[in-house]
């Protein structure tokens, strides 16, 4: 056995698309390989090792019985990584918990539904300690990278905290606002070089807010583009429904008068119709 | 003998094998789906039709910009959104980078070692660095087609129903053109690659189901055909064929005219062959693919096969393009509202997306047919054939074979339970 680091990538509830991502990154990757002992991926080959050091782990929790498995991966690895926003996060499916668990069972499985597991969709910090997040749906594969070496080098990372208003500026491109699009880069954590943006979209949200989002200069944003602080929330309900602070974020927004949305009913955070 | 693997690697999401033989006579053989279900269908409704696509495409990691073709083209059709001729072209371009992009993995990546009696790619770094290299070349080339066109292969940025929020770049997209034309020399060196490799032998004649187009090989809309016989139009595949639960899966079943069939490459190769490109009939001559072909580890050799079709099509469909003028357009207005059904070939197989949306445009209903859970019934089908057939053998290899018999259906298992 070398004394390269070893390392194990594994998932739970998610697309794959990070683990993907991690996959597609070429070069680069063969290059990272060199370093490190890939023990146990099961989307990418056969055999498995219950000895590593650092673990990525993939998806987010939705049904009790998948914790043990979780918590085991935890109690050997070094080090946790959590890859992708589902598992940093709750991923787009956290917006399951906008409905009762005994209702999409039923949906999913008629009659048979009790047959079935389902249950609170949550990020794996819920139930383990992560020492590392990499944010994204998907994570950014530079990213990913970057965090590798640093974990390699044994220094520490820095997460960025900055919005993606701030790398879609750097770029210079054309703000959404103005094309009538609600745009979530304000308030969302950077680090994906600002890429929907980058082609005419908007940010929907999907590295989760920074750690002190300015919910006044979100405000003044959207005020002067005629929208409502609720429609905002609305939309981040897609990558983290039950994030705390998005919770914060809604209470704060909820705190001066509140202003309608023009249009359609605005989206209300935690409405289940 | 009794046979267990938990969790199937080398394959996207969580399944188990389990077959029970004794005395040469299998008492069963089943694969068990144990992957948690995201409710993507139930969680979807009330979304504006703007996001919808975005959350679509997040049912899938690596057949991304199928969900996001499929969910794109239900939303047009529900909501009476009619596309331009660029906005066409362009959706069957990015279903081409689709194939490329996953059959590529899962040839190279996921099935190879078992033909080379690897466990994975790794090692393959050390002792075939070329050919590792090529694999990589060859995926990440339709990687960067995906990312020229839509932003990102996983998860695309730029598509929204009725076009795209931003046009590629004209240069970078004729960069593009010449690096797939630079693929051809690599699926040469594949297709004698692959003349090298033994397939396990195996046939079990099926139902193979797949969409058809009057005038080209279809990956993007069209009507549903099958080899039992049977026609049907898109948005009446709720009369052709149902879903139905079945103990050891969390995911769906799915029945047309026998109690199981096929979607997927091989289907489509076998429907559908006359419509390949020229040089792909000629790589599929060369590799001894004479359809129909009913054994399901010839889906490998149909996938690569389509690999150098869509090749081919993204050459001639980036000429178009660029030879057109790629223009940005005004995304087109929302005329109605009610139901829609969108269709494509993902690379695993037939993939439905089925909207309705209310008159605020908010989705209201989906459902979501994927390849996968159409595949499960014959998989098992299959996985009882071929374990009685190899019965006799030592219980490693049968393990073996078993596991490879799964992965010849390249199962998009997370997929499967959205
Ligand atoms: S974060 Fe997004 S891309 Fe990554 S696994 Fe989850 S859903 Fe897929
Ligand atoms: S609001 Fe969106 S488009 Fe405008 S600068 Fe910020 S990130 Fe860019
Ligand atoms: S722009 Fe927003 S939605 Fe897009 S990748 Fe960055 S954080 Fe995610």
């Amino acid at each position: 056995m070398s004394n390269k680091p070893r390392v194990a990538f594994f998932d739970f509830a998610c697309c794959e698309g990070c683990q993907l991502t991690v996959l597609s990154i070429g070069e680069p990757l063969i290059e990272v390989l060199k370093h490190v002992d890939i023990v146990t991926w099961r989307e990418a080959m056969s055999e498995k090792s219950d000895e590593f050091d650092i673990a990525f782990i993939e998806g987010s929790i939705t049904r009790d019985s998948d914790v043990p498995r979780l918590k085991r991966i935890r109690e050997k690895a070094r080090l946790v990584v959590a890859l992708g926003s589902c598992a940093a996060l709750g991923g787009p499916h956290v917006s399951a918990n906008r409905f009762e668990t005994s209702e999409l069972l039923e949906l999913a499985y008629g009659n048979k539904a009790e047959q079935y597991e389902a249950g609170e969709v949550r990020p794996i910090s819920a139930e383990i300690e992560v020492d590392v997040p990499i944010y994204g749906c998907p994570i950014n594969a530079s990213e990913f990278v970057l965090v590798l070496k640093h974990l390699l080098l044994g220094r520490p990372y820095r997460v960025p905290n900055e919005a993606v208003c701030y790398e879609c500026k750097l770029n210079g491109y054309e703000c959404v606002f103005d094309k009538g699009m609600i745009c979530l880069g304000p308030v969302t954590r950077c680090g994906c070089n600002a890429i929907c943006t980058s082609r005419g979209h908007r940010c929907f949200g999907c590295r989760g807010l920074v750690d002190d989002p300015n919910v006044d200069a979100a405000r003044d944003v959207l005020e002067e583009h005629d929208y409502s602080l609720d429609e905002i929330i609305g939309m981040f309900q897609i990558y983290s429904h039950r994030a705390p602070r998005v919770q914060q974020l809604a209470e704060a927004a909820a705190e001066p008068q509140k202003k309608r949305s023009k249009g359609s009913e605005p989206w209300r955070f935690g409405s289940t119709t | 003998m009794e046979i267990r693997v938990d969790h199937v690697t080398r394959v996207e999401g969580h399944g188990n094998v389990l077959a029970s033989i004794k005395n040469g006579e299998v008492q069963k053989a089943i694969f068990e789906v144990v992957e948690a279900n995201r409710f993507f269908e139930a969680f979807m409704r009330e979304r504006s039709h703007e996001e919808v696509a975005h959350i679509a495409s997040r049912i899938c990691g690596i057949c991304a910009l199928s969900h996001n073709s499929a969910s794109v083209q239900a939303t047009e059709k529900a909501l009476g959104i009619e596309v331009s001729e660029q906005t066409a072209l362009m959706r069957r371009l990015i279903m081409d980078a689709e194939m490329v992009s996953s059959h590529a993995l899962h040839v190279y990546f996921l099935v190879a070692p078992d033909l080379l009696g690897l466990k994975s790619v790794v090692p393959l770094v050390e002792t075939d660095p070329d050919t590792v290299n090529l694999a990589f070349r060859v995926k990440t080339t339709a990687y960067d087609l995906a990312e020229v066109l839509v932003g990102r292969h996983t998860h695309p940025v730029a598509v929204v129903p009725g076009g795209y929020t931003s046009m590629p770049d004209a240069t970078a997209l004729a960069q593009m053109r010449e690096r797939f034309v630079g693929l051809r020399e690599d699926m040469r060196t594949t297709v004698e690659l692959l003349k090298q490799l033994e397939l396990p032998a195996f046939e079990r004649e099926t139902e193979y189901v797949s969409l058809q187009q009057p005038d080209h090989y279809s990956f993007y809309a069209g009507d549903i055909v099958s080899t039992d016989g049977g026609q049907v139009a898109a948005d009446d595949y709720l009369d052709a064929f149902s879903e139905f639960l079945v103990d050891h899966s969390t995911a769906k079943h799915c029945r047309w005219n026998r109690d199981s069939y096929m979607v997927g490459a091989l289907a489509r190769v076998n429907n559908n062959w006359k419509q390949l490109h020229p040089e792909a009939q000629k790589v599929m001559e060369e590799l001894g693919f004479k359809p129909p072909v009913c054994s399901t580890f010839m889906n490998n050799i149909a996938q690569f096969v389509e690999t150098v079709h869509s090749i081919e099509d993204a050459i001639a469909l980036m000429d178009q393009l660029l030879a057109r003028g790629l223009k940005e357009e005004d995304i087109p207005p929302v005329t109605k509202h009610g139901r829609g059904v969108g269709v494509v070939e993902a690379p695993r197989g037939l993939l439905i997306h089925d909207y309705t949306y209310d008159e605020r445009a908010r989705l209201v209903e989906a459902n979501c047919i994927i390849p996968t859970n159409q595949n499960y019934a014959n998989l098992d089908r299959d996985l009882e054939a071929f374990a009685k057939q190899i019965a006799d053998q030592p219980k490693d290899d049968v393990e073996l074979k078993l596991e490879m018999l799964v992965r010849a259906y390249d199962p998009c298992i997370s997929c499967s339970v959205h």
